[in-house]
């Protein structure tokens, strides 16, 4: 009996939204986590979506300043990202540049502090106690703790206002889930902020992602927004690698034809 | 077989650290290339710090799956029995002592053991990424570098003069000229390239170095 009532329930909270109620949860000067990798498996469409809407003074917390193309990366090249807590910005020279101009102000973390800072925050826990920074400028600020013998870093939690997730699949009810690399961050920073939003390339009935299948329960998950545009384009940085790869195999062709 | 130099030289000597079924992290560069020098027999598994156990070749472009990365999020594949796991997992196998061995390049290494790779100040800003949890948890961390900087000054240091990325944590240094192990007593000169002499390798590297009766060839 029980059991049929809530089946019904969860069937009418269909979590899928349009792209202008997603953005009508983001506001200048919230603290935001991207989940993604140097830019790839991002939120692109609602990235693409804030830019368009003008929001700005955004905290950032993101693994990496992505690329100047790709992912938080646009936004830091739109100057709309005010601070960014990260493990690394080679490949985003604009956020280098602004660093060193005092317009972005980046805190840096070790990548397994920063995933493990991240998972704090959404797991309840004050903080985490790591080996890793110490003896090096990591230190700085920091309580360290001798355990067992061995010394640690206090490092503390990261938790954010929105949580951008992009997904392969969700079902209508938010269990979202994740094809190969691409749940990278994104499984991580679904716990650790007050709403969380993910855009997916596919949108299933309640029913068809298997209890194994899903990476992140509905319950954790606000919005479920379904890309409009190509579901797994190349990235850019892909697409000029190929681009250049084709065109020295070309020259090679044309060369060798003499 | 062809005699390596330089940096296949470097690569081939890293490869042989590793034992078969070891599992294993490499920095990008020349880190990387030791994959192409595994002695006969022995076969890691390579992780990736996105999330991957078993990293396998460079796939050609149309064969890519836009799904499957490297930590650089470079085109990447999966050999057979590998797996994939989220980002804090992936720090787990590293932090947590799972790693037998890590090869990464540098900026300056020194006789204690420390190493500094992730920044000039004011210069050279990137970021650690992942480096500073690997010196951390990692048990063996072979360092692969040039002997000298472009300049020609030395990048094996009494002192690491850089922001550290680890501390006490580097257990070998190969360069093109010849293989350190760092001992609580400072380096240990084990092995020559060919062409070059103990003098040679004294007269370009600022750390004290213990020369031993015996030092075998690196190959």
């Amino acid at each position: 009996m029980n059991y049929y009532i809530r089946k019904v329930v969860i069937q009418l909270l269909s979590k899928v939204v349009t792209k202008e109620e997603a953005l009508s949860k983001i506001h200048d000067g919230q603290t935001i986590m991207f989940g993604d990798w140097h830019g790839e498996f991002a939120a692109d469409e609602i990235i693409d979506g804030m830019i368009e809407k003008g929001v700005k003074d955004i905290a950032a917390i993101a693994v990496s300043a992505g690329m100047p193309d790709q992912g938080v990366g646009k936004l830091i090249v739109e100057k709309r990202i005010k601070s960014l807590i990260t493990t690394h910005i080679g490949l985003n020279p604009v956020a280098g540049e602004q660093m060193l101009a005092g317009e972005l102000e980046i805190e840096f973390s070790p990548q397994g502090t920063w995933a493990e800072r991240v998972r704090c925050g959404g797991a309840g826990l004050g903080g985490c106690l790591t080996p890793t920074g110490v003896g090096t400028e990591m230190e700085k600020g920091k309580q360290k703790l001798m355990i067992n013998g061995k010394e640690y870093l206090l490092e503390l939690p990261l938790h954010a206002d929105i949580a951008l997730v992009k997904a392969t699949k969700a079902d209508t009810a938010g269990n979202i889930s994740f094809r190969m690399n691409s749940r990278a961050t994104n499984s991580t920073i679904a716990y650790a902020a007050d709403f969380v939003i993910v855009e997916v390339e596919d949108v299933v009935e309640v029913g068809e992602l298997g209890p194994e299948e899903i990476d992140v329960p509905a319950p954790i998950i606000d919005m479920i927004y379904v890309k409009t545009g190509e579901k797994k384009p190349l990235c850019p940085m892909w697409q000029r690698a190929k681009a250049k790869a084709e065109a020295k195999a070309k020259a090679k062709a044309e060369g060798g034809k003499k | 077989m062809e005699r390596l130099t330089g940096r296949a030289l470097i690569a081939s000597r890293c490869a042989k650290f590793f034992k078969n079924g070891d599992f294993v992290n490499l920095g990008i560069g020349v880190p990387l290339m030791c994959v192409n020098y595994l002695p006969e027999g022995v076969d890691i598994w390579l992780e990736a710090e996105i999330g991957t156990v078993g990293s396998g070749a460079v796939p050609k472009w149309e064969n890519v799956d836009v799904d499957v990365i490297d930590a650089g999020g470079q085109p990447a594949s999966i050999i057979k029995g590998g797996s994939v796991y989220d980002h804090e997992t992936s720090f787990a196998f590293i932090r947590g002592g799972h790693i037998d061995a890590a090869v990464l390049g540098t900026l300056q290494v020194d006789e204690e053991g420390n190493i500094a790779n992730w920044t000039i100040p004011g210069k050279f800003v990137p970021g650690m990424g992942g480096a500073m949890d690997l010196c951390a948890g990692v048990k063996k961390i072979i360092v692969a570098t040039d002997h000298c900087e472009k300049s020609g000054k030395s990048k094996i240091l009494k002192k690491c003069t850089l922001p550290l990325t680890g501390a006490n944590c580097v257990t070998d240094i190969v360069t093109e000229k010849c293989y350190f192990e760092v001992t609580s007593n400072g380096l240990l000169l084990k092995e020559l390239a060919k062409d070059y002499t103990v003098e040679d390798v004294l007269a370009c590297t600022e750390a004290d170095v213990i020369v031993p009766d015996k030092i075998g060839v690196m190959e």
